[in-house]
C-alpha cells in the first residue's frame, strides 16, 4: 500500500488523554498522530477502550486528563473543546459509529442535511445539497438513492450515508469504529477500497478494529490499544499477525486446534422447516448433524440465524417442516421438551435470554434442572444440594464470582457465559446450539469457549455452531452452511471452502455463480 | 332516513363540527409536535384546564382577549416546562410525570379559580370572541354559515395546522424535529442539541395545546367551571395516533370527531324519544375507538416515543 508523503501535515493529535470510569481507567494517557492521507488501524480486543478514545475525540465523552488537538488548515494544531460533537464536526471531524446514528423516518438526504443548517432558516435548501453530494459520490465512488427512507437501506448502504454525513460537512479527519462488523467480506473490501481512495485525496483515516487480516491489509500505520493503554504504534509493513495478536492480548496466543473428528450417526435433522413472517424468518430449512461433528452455519447477521435458533430452542413453532433428535419427532417442541430430548442451548445475547440477572449463581446453574429430583423434593426446591452443585460447577468451569450466592448479573460477559456452558453442557447433551458463542468476549474466554465445544464433540455430541465470525467458523467446524435470507445452504466440508467463496455465498451468489 | 341526510345537509351542522373540533385542533396539534420529538404529554388534560382557567381569568381581570390568549398560551407553556424538565434532562418516566402535570394544573387552577371567586355560585360570564364576518366568504350560501362564521381561534388553530406542517417538513428545524423522535443519537452525531430540541418542542406544544382550553371559555362557554374539558385532552391524545402523527391527519381526524359529536347531538333530538341519551353520548368515543383500531395498527410510531435519551450511553 502506497504509503502517505513522509512529511504530510499532522490533522490529529491526541495528547494524554486519560479517561476513568469509577475504578476502571478505560484510557491511560494514549498519545496519538494522525497525518494527512494516513489510514490508522486501532487496533484492540472489547474493553481495551478503543471506542471510549474515539468518543472522546468526537465530544461524546470528556476526557479527565489530556487534550485533543486538530489542525486549523494552517498546520497548527489548535484544541478541541471538549465534549461537544458540535465542535468537532466544525473542526472536520467525522464520526461513523458502530451503531449508525440515522433518523429511520427521514430520506437520506435529509439526513445528511440534518444539522447543517440553522435551526432559524425558514427553509431547508435541499437542492444545492442535492447537487454537492451527487458530485461526492461520483468521485469517492459512494453511492446511494438520496431519496430512499433510510429504513428501506440495507446495512452497507446505511454505512455508507454516515461516511457521506462526515464528507458533506467537508471532514478532513473520519473515524470509523468496528466498520466491518455488519459487512460481508465483499462489502469490507469495497469499503476499504473507497477509504483508501480518500486518503489519496487527503483525508486522514481512523478505523477501529478487532480482525488482524483486515487491519495488516487495509491500514498504513498500527496502534494497539490494551487495558487502555497505547502499547504499540508501528507502520503496517514491518507487523505481522502473531506479533498482532500477542501484542493485542499481552502474552502469548495459543490457536486452538480441531483436530480431525470421528463423525458417527446422523443425531438431529431438520426437514422443510419455515417459521417466522418478516425479515427474520427462515424457509424450507434442511439440515442434518451427525454425532462427534461441529456443523457451522455462516451468514451475515439479519439472514434468520436468529430464527433458525429460536425454532432448534423451542421458542418458536415452525409452520411447516419437522425436526428429529435422535428418535424423537420435535416438531411441536417447547423448550422444556427440546432440554428433555438431549438439547444444550447456548444463546445469542447471553444477557437477556442466558441468565436471570437478579437470580443468584446457583440459581442460573439450576434454572434449567429444578424439576429434576436433585434440585427439589416434593415441589421444594432443595437450596443446600443446588448451592453444592453450584460450587462444584464454579470450580470446574473457572466461574469468577463473589460466591454461588451473587446475583448473576454482577458477572462479567465471560463469566455469565461460562454459567451457560457449565449449566447446558454438565448434562452431557447429545446436541448443542451455540448461537454467536464468543460474541463479545475476550481472547481467554474466547478460547475457554472453543475447548468447550471441542470436548462436547469430542465425546460425541453434535454441536450447531451458528456464527459471524468466519475464521471462528473455519476454524471449529467440519462443514459449513450459509443462511442467506431464510434460506440455508447445504452443508460442505471445511477442507474445500475457503474464504472468498463463503463471502460470495454470505452476500446471496449461488455456488454457480460463485465459480 | 330522510331527516338524517337532512342534518349532514344543514350549514349548522357543519359549523358546529368545526366549532366543536377546534379545541380538539389544537390539542391534537400541541401532542403531535410534543410526541414527534419523543415525549408524551399526558399533562395535556390539564393543560387544557390552565388554558381555560388563565385565559378566563386574564380577560375577567380586564386583559383584552388576546392578551387572554398570550396568557393561556404562557400558562400551558409553563406546566410543559414542568413536564419537559422532569423527562427530558432527569429521564422520568413520561406517563408518570404527564399524569402528575395533569393533577396539577387542574387543581391549581381549580384552587386559583376559587380564591378569586369564593362565593359566586353561577360562574360569572366574559365578553367572549365573536365569529368572524368574512367579506364574501361569509355571505356564501351553504359554504358561508358552514365554514367561514367562526370565531378567530378556529383560524388560529387552522393556521397553526398549516404552519405545523411547513416546520415539520420543509425546515431544518423540523427535520430535527423528526430526526430526535426518531433516533436522539443521530441528532447528536450531527451536532445538535437533544435536550434543547426535546425541551423546546414540548413547552411550545404545550402552549398550543393551552389555546384549546381557551378556545372553551374565550369562545365557546365563556365561562369557567369545574369539569368543563372532559376528557378532551385525552381524545387528543388518541387522535394524534389516529392522525400517525401527521398535521394534516390530525386536522381531519379533529373535524370527524367533531361531526360525529355534533350529529349525535342533532339524533338524539330526532330519536331521543326512544333511545336514551346516554347512548348518544357514547356515540364519538364509540367511533373514535372503531377508528383507532383501523388505522393504528398501521401507525407508524416515532420510535424513540417514551424513550429517555442520556448522553454518552448507547
Amino acid at each position: 500500500m502506497a504509503l502517505p508523503a513522509k512529511d504530510a501535515p499532522v490533522l490529529l493529535r491526541l495528547d494524554g488523554i486519560t479517561k476513568r470510569f469509577g475504578a476502571l481507567t478505560a484510557n491511560d494517557a494514549v498519545c496519538l498522530d494522525l497525518k494527512q492521507g494516513e489510514i490508522l488501524a486501532l487496533l484492540g480486543e472489547n474493553g481495551a477502550g478503543k471506542t471510549t478514545l474515539m468518543n472522546i475525540l468526537f465530544g461524546h465523552y470528556v476526557a479527565d486528563e489530556g487534550s485533543v488537538l486538530v489542525s486549523r488548515g494552517d498546520g497548527d494544531l489548535s484544541p478541541l473543546e471538549p465534549g461537544s460533537p458540535h465542535a468537532a464536526l466544525e473542526a472536520g471531524v467525522g464520526m461513523v459509529h458502530q451503531h449508525f446514528t440515522l433518523a429511520e423516518n427521514l430520506s437520506v438526504l435529509d439526513n445528511i442535511l440534518l444539522g447543517t443548517e440553522k435551526l432559524s432558516t425558514l427553509k431547508s435548501r435541499r437542492a444545492p445539497a442535492r447537487r454537492k453530494l451527487e458530485d461526492l459520490m461520483t468521485r469517492s465512488g459512494l453511492a446511494v438513492s438520496l431519496d430512499m427512507r433510510v429504513s428501506q437501506l440495507s446495512v452497507g448502504e446505511k454505512q455508507r450515508v454516515e461516511i457521506l454525513k462526515a464528507l458533506y460537512r467537508n471532514a478532513k479527519v473520519l473515524v470509523l469504529d468496528e466498520p466491518t462488523a455488519v459487512l460481508t467480506p465483499q462489502e469490507s473490501d469495497t469499503l476499504f477500497a473507497i477509504l483508501k481512495k480518500l486518503a489519496d485525496a487527503g483525508l486522514g483515516i481512523i478505523f477501529i478494529s478487532h480482525k488482524l487480516a483486515e487491519v495488516m491489509a487495509a491500514s498504513h500505520r498500527i496502534a494497539v490499544l490494551r487495558g487502555g493503554a497505547k502499547v504499540a504504534d508501528l507502520p503496517t509493513s514491518e507487523c505481522d499477525q502473531r506479533q498482532l495478536a500477542e501484542l493485542m492480548v499481552g502474552h502469548e496466543v495459543s490457536e486452538t486446534v480441531r483436530g480431525t473428528g470421528a463423525p458417527g450417526d446422523t443425531l438431529f435433522i431438520l426437514t422443510g422447516v419455515s417459521a417466522g413472517e418478516s425479515r427474520e424468518s427462515i424457509r424450507d430449512v434442511n439440515l442434518d448433524l451427525r454425532s462427534g461433528e461441529i456443523l457451522g452455519i455462516a451468514g451475515v447477521s439479519g439472514n434468520g440465524q436468529t430464527m433458525l435458533a429460536r425454532v432448534i430452542s423451542g421458542l418458536e413453532t415452525p409452520f411447516a417442516g419437522s425436526m428429529r433428535l435422535g428418535e424423537r419427532t420435535l416438531t411441536q417442541a417447547n423448550a422444556r421438551t427440546m432440554i428433555d430430548a438431549g438439547l444444550a442451548r447456548i444463546p445469542e445475547d447471553r444477557h437477556r435470554d442466558g441468565i436471570v440477572g437478579a437470580m443468584t449463581v446457583s440459581e442460573n446453574l439450576a434454572i434449567e434442572a429444578i424439576r429434576k429430583p436433585d434440585c427439589q423434593r416434593f415441589g421444594l426446591l432443595r437450596f443446600a444440594a443446588m448451592r453444592e452443585k453450584a460450587r462444584a460447577m464454579i470450580d470446574a468451569y473457572d466461574i469468577r464470582c463473589q460466591g454461588e450466592d451473587s446475583p448473576a448479573r454482577l458477572l462479567s460477559g465471560g463469566n455469565i457465559q461460562k454459567i451457560v456452558l457449565a449449566r447446558t453442557l454438565e448434562t452431557e447433551p447429545k446436541v448443542v446450539l451455540a448461537a454467536q458463542p464468543s460474541r463479545g468476549l475476550d481472547v481467554g474466554a474466547t478460547s475457554e469457549v472453543y475447548r468447550r465445544l471441542l470436548a462436547a464433540r469430542a465425546r460425541g455430541a453434535g454441536v450447531l455452531l451458528i456464527s459471524e465470525d468466519l475464521d471462528e467458523l473455519m476454524r471449529l467446524s467440519d462443514r459449513i452452511a450459509v443462511i442467506h435470507r431464510g434460506h440455508l445452504s447445504d452443508a460442505e466440508p471445511t477442507e474445500t471452502l475457503d474464504r472468498g467463496t463463503l463471502g460470495l455465498r454470505m452476500a446471496g451468489h449461488t455456488m454457480e455463480a460463485a465459480e | 332516513m330522510s331527516d338524517i341526510l337532512e342534518i349532514f345537509m344543514s350549514a349548522s351542522f357543519w359549523a358546529a363540527a368545526i366549532r366543536i373540533a377546534t379545541p380538539l385542533i389544537f390539542g391534537v396539534v400541541g401532542a403531535l409536535i410534543c410526541e414527534r420529538s419523543g415525549v408524551l404529554n399526558l399533562g395535556i388534560e390539564g393543560i387544557f384546564t390552565a388554558g381555560a382557567m388563565a385565559g378566563w381569568m386574564a380577560v375577567w381581570l380586564g386583559a383584552g382577549l388576546w392578551g387572554g390568549v398570550l396568557v393561556a398560551a404562557l400558562a400551558g407553556g409553563f406546566f410543559g416546562l414542568i413536564h419537559a424538565v422532569l423527562t427530558v434532562p432527569l429521564g422520568l418516566s413520561q406517563h408518570v410525570s404527564g399524569i402528575g402535570v395533569t393533577l396539577f394544573a387542574t387543581s391549581l387552577s381549580y384552587f386559583i379559580y376559587r380564591t378569586a371567586l369564593p362565593d359566586v355560585s353561577s360562574p360569572p360570564r366574559i365578553e367572549a370572541f365573536q365569529p368572524l364576518d368574512i367579506p364574501v366568504l361569509s355571505d356564501l350560501p351553504f359554504l358561508g354559515p358552514a365554514l367561514f362564521q367562526q370565531t378567530p381561534l378556529t383560524f388560529l388553530a387552522l393556521f397553526l395546522v398549516a404552519a405545523t406542517a411547513y416546520v415539520l417538513y420543509r425546515t431544518p428545524l423540523g427535520l430535527a424535529i423528526q430526526a430526535v423522535g426518531d433516533n436522539p443519537a443521530a441528532v447528536e452525531s450531527q451536532g445538535l442539541s437533544v435536550y434543547g430540541l426535546r425541551m423546546g418542542t414540548v413547552v411550545a406544544g404545550s402552549a398550543i395545546m393551552a389555546l384549546g382550553g381557551a378556545f372553551l371559555t374565550m369562545s365557546a362557554f365563556d365561562a369557567f367551571f369545574f369539569g368543563m374539558v372532559n376528557g378532551r385532552g385525552w381524545i387528543c391524545i388518541a387522535l394524534t395516533v389516529f392522525a400517525s402523527w401527521r398535521p394534516g391527519k390530525a386536522l381531519l381526524g379533529a373535524l370527524l370527531f367533531g361531526a360525529f359529536d355534533a350529529f349525535q347531538v342533532r339524533l338524539q333530538t330526532e330519536v331521543g324519544s326512544f333511545i336514551p341519551g346516554q347512548v348518544f353520548l357514547m356515540m364519538p368515543y364509540l367511533l373514535s375507538i372503531a377508528a383507532l383500531i383501523v388505522v393504528a395498527r398501521r401507525a407508524d410510531y416515532p420510535r424513540a416515543l417514551l424513550v429517555p435519551y442520556f448522553r454518552g450511553q448507547r
